[in-house]
């Protein structure tokens, strides 16, 4: 719409209306997005080698003493840890990617673009290649630990440039950009110099891949999520401000550089441990906001949910179409999350009148 | 009533000073103070300064304010958001500081604003689909629906047509008398400063070079000081002085 149609609508005492509908049909999406991924999680468990009908999971989800044995051991103990973990790694890498789009003001930032994912790549590929144990710990943790660590150090060298003067956030996304480069090229001389087994383990790792989920790795992941979150609700109307740019954040009191610090802390730790436990999926955190963003807009008190919720849904389609792709196979997720989003991302940008950035 | 003095207030850019020992008289609530002076002499600086935004050496007094976030500052940037509305925007500007639900009384203040500088009519668009003149009353809207008791504004007409200016200039000049706030403003238009506002603050350089009442501030002596131009004092029609432009002044 033009300036000059704009001046023209001769419409009055309109907003507090189209508030309210926007308000009502925001609502509504989340309400739908909640659905559409409750059903998602019953498919994700209904499929599989043994196939279930959805009464039988609702049954066995919600009275366990009704079902079989066998039905509760694939669904309880199997399945359910693989459908919550792409639940909550999809909610957490699109939350972790929807608050860095905002505190650096930028459509490409996610945990992908800034080094957090490939500084993970690098920590995994040096347990899984070589053995090497940053920090040691039970083999059993090695690969995830490694991959925690070093994110989180990846994120602290990004920490600390933030406090240098006179650093802007271009200046952080070219480091971001900077330390994927680094971390790709360290990756690839492991993957020269690594045994043949080795080569495989590294590069099915970095393809991402939720079959090793387990229930101490669900609870580990949905504490961090459940931590870090309050803190987004809270700083909701401050971190809708950022998007106007620190000046004009400013003017309405947000302390831009502390909020762009905090965040960025939180937002670490939430997409670290993810990596860290199911590899890198590096498309859920740069798509999940742009898709929560064409539905709801960027009021946080709608956008910080519809991004988790959208992030959660791919993730956990992905995890369906995983395995009914080719029957008795599960594809790595990082591949199936871009071969089933990315279509549905384009069309949603194609289709959409108005610019969402 | 609200009341704001510096005290020798300094601030700068890392090791680049702005403002040097910036001091003033006490300004009361319900006038308006003009802040004018050459580019680059420091106006946006010190009110980021009296803000908070920015830290420095000196005091920035304020007493008599009824919230502690009683100073607002309306910046030159108006920030556009393609995905958000205008309403939304003034709702976003009231609501920092405050818990997540928006009550009836805030949607009631955004409304009472909306009305007051006319934006009816656009509520609803996009703040990216504005011109600059629009976004510049919407910025001014989302000043005033904090319900400041001192309002800094950043040269708010630069983008407006001459009636727009005038008219926001006369909604200023009444919320300064009606609610007894103090509205400096940062004003390019020496003709503005002399019509709206009661005193007046001149910058050049990062120092105050003359502070008082409008009238006795501002003369032609100061305009060739300030801004190298020969100008003298005249009165329109209903009696306000007007500043005539001759010439460009000559160089020492």
């Amino acid at each position: 719409m033009t300036t000059t149609e704009i001046q023209n609508d001769l419409s009055e005492g309109q907003g507090r209306g189209f508030y309210r509908a926007a308000v009502f049909r925001r609502q509504a999406i989340l309400a739908t997005l909640l659905m559409g991924l409750l059903l998602s999680l019953c498919f994700d468990l209904a499929l599989g080698p043994a196939r279930y009908s959805l009464q039988q999971v609702v049954t066995a989800i919600f009275m366990p003493g009704s079902a079989s044995l066998q039905e509760r051991v694939v669904l309880w103990d199997i399945r359910m840890p693989i459908a919550l973990m792409a639940v909550i790694v999809g909610a957490s890498l699109s939350v972790a990617g929807a608050q860095m789009q905002t505190i650096l003001n930028n459509p490409l930032a996610s945990p992908f673009t800034l080094g957090i994912s490939a500084g993970a790549s690098f920590g995994a590929a040096l347990a899984l290649a070589f053995g090497i144990a940053i920090i040691p710990g039970s083999i059993q943790y090695v690969v995830p630990l490694n991959a925690f660590v070093m994110a989180m150090l990846t994120a602290l060298l990004i920490h600390l440039l933030t406090l240098k003067r006179g650093v802007t956030v271009e200046t952080i996304v070219l480091l971001g950009i900077a330390l994927v480069f680094s971390f790709n090229a360290l990756l690839a001389l492991i993957q020269f110099f690594a045994s043949q087994q080795a080569l495989s383990a590294v590069v099915f790792w970095t393809m991402g891949s939720l079959t090793k989920a387990t229930w101490p790795k669900v609870w580990i992941t949905l504490a961090v999520f459940v931590a870090v979150i309050p803190f987004f609700i809270r700083r909701g109307w401050a971190l809708t401000a950022m998007r106007l740019g620190d000046t004009k954040a400013e003017s309405f009191g947000v302390n831009a550089k502390r909020l762009r610090l905090e965040t960025l802390v939180l937002v670490s730790l939430l997409s670290a441990i993810p990596v860290a436990f199911v590899g890198t999926i590096g498309f859920i955190g740069l798509v999940g906001p742009h898709i929560a963003r064409i539905l709801v807009g960027e009021d946080q008190r709608f956008f910080l949910p519809a991004s988790a919720l959208c992030g959660a849904l791919i993730l956990s389609l992905s995890s369906i179409v995983s395995k009914v792709l080719i029957p008795g196979t599960v594809f790595p997720i990082g591949i199936v999350t871009s071969l089933v989003g990315i279509p549905f991302f384009l069309s949603l940008i194609l289709r959409t009148s108005r610019p969402s950035w | 009533m609200v009341s704001l003095q510096l005290n020798a207030v300094c601030a700068g850019y890392g090791r680049t000073p702005i403002l040097t020992d910036i001091s003033t008289p006490i300004f009361k609530g319900g006038q308006v103070v003009a802040l004018i002076g050459p580019n680059a002499a420091g106006k946006s600086t010190l009110f980021r300064r009296i803000a908070g935004v920015m830290k420095g050496a000196g005091e920035v007094l304020v007493t008599g304010a009824s919230s502690p976030q009683a100073v607002c500052y309306m910046p030159q940037d108006t920030g556009a958001n393609p995905v958000l509305s205008v309403y939304e925007s003034i709702i976003l500007a009231r609501m920092q500081g405050r818990a997540l639900k928006v009550k009836g009384d805030d949607l009631a203040k955004v409304d009472e604003v909306v009305d007051l500088l006319k934006l009816e009519s656009i509520s609803h668009h996009n703040i990216g689909d504005l011109s600059g003149g629009q976004r510049q009353l919407v910025s001014a809207a989302q000043a005033l629906v904090r319900n400041p008791d001192i309002l800094l504004m950043d040269e708010p007409t630069s983008a407006l047509d001459l009636n727009r200016q005038i008219e926001l200039l006369r909604i200023v000049r009444a919320l300064a008398v009606e609610k007894k706030m103090l509205i400096l403003i940062a004003l390019h238009d020496i003709n503005h400063a002399m019509r709206f506002a009661e005193s007046v603050m001149v910058l050049s350089g990062g120092r105050l070079r003359a502070s008082g009442p409008t009238s006795d501030v501002i003369t032609p002596n100061l305009l060739r000081e300030v801004y190298s131009i020969d100008a003298r004092i005249e009165h329109c029609s209903k009696g306000i002085p007007q500043v005539i432009v001759d010439d460009v002044a000559d160089q020492p």
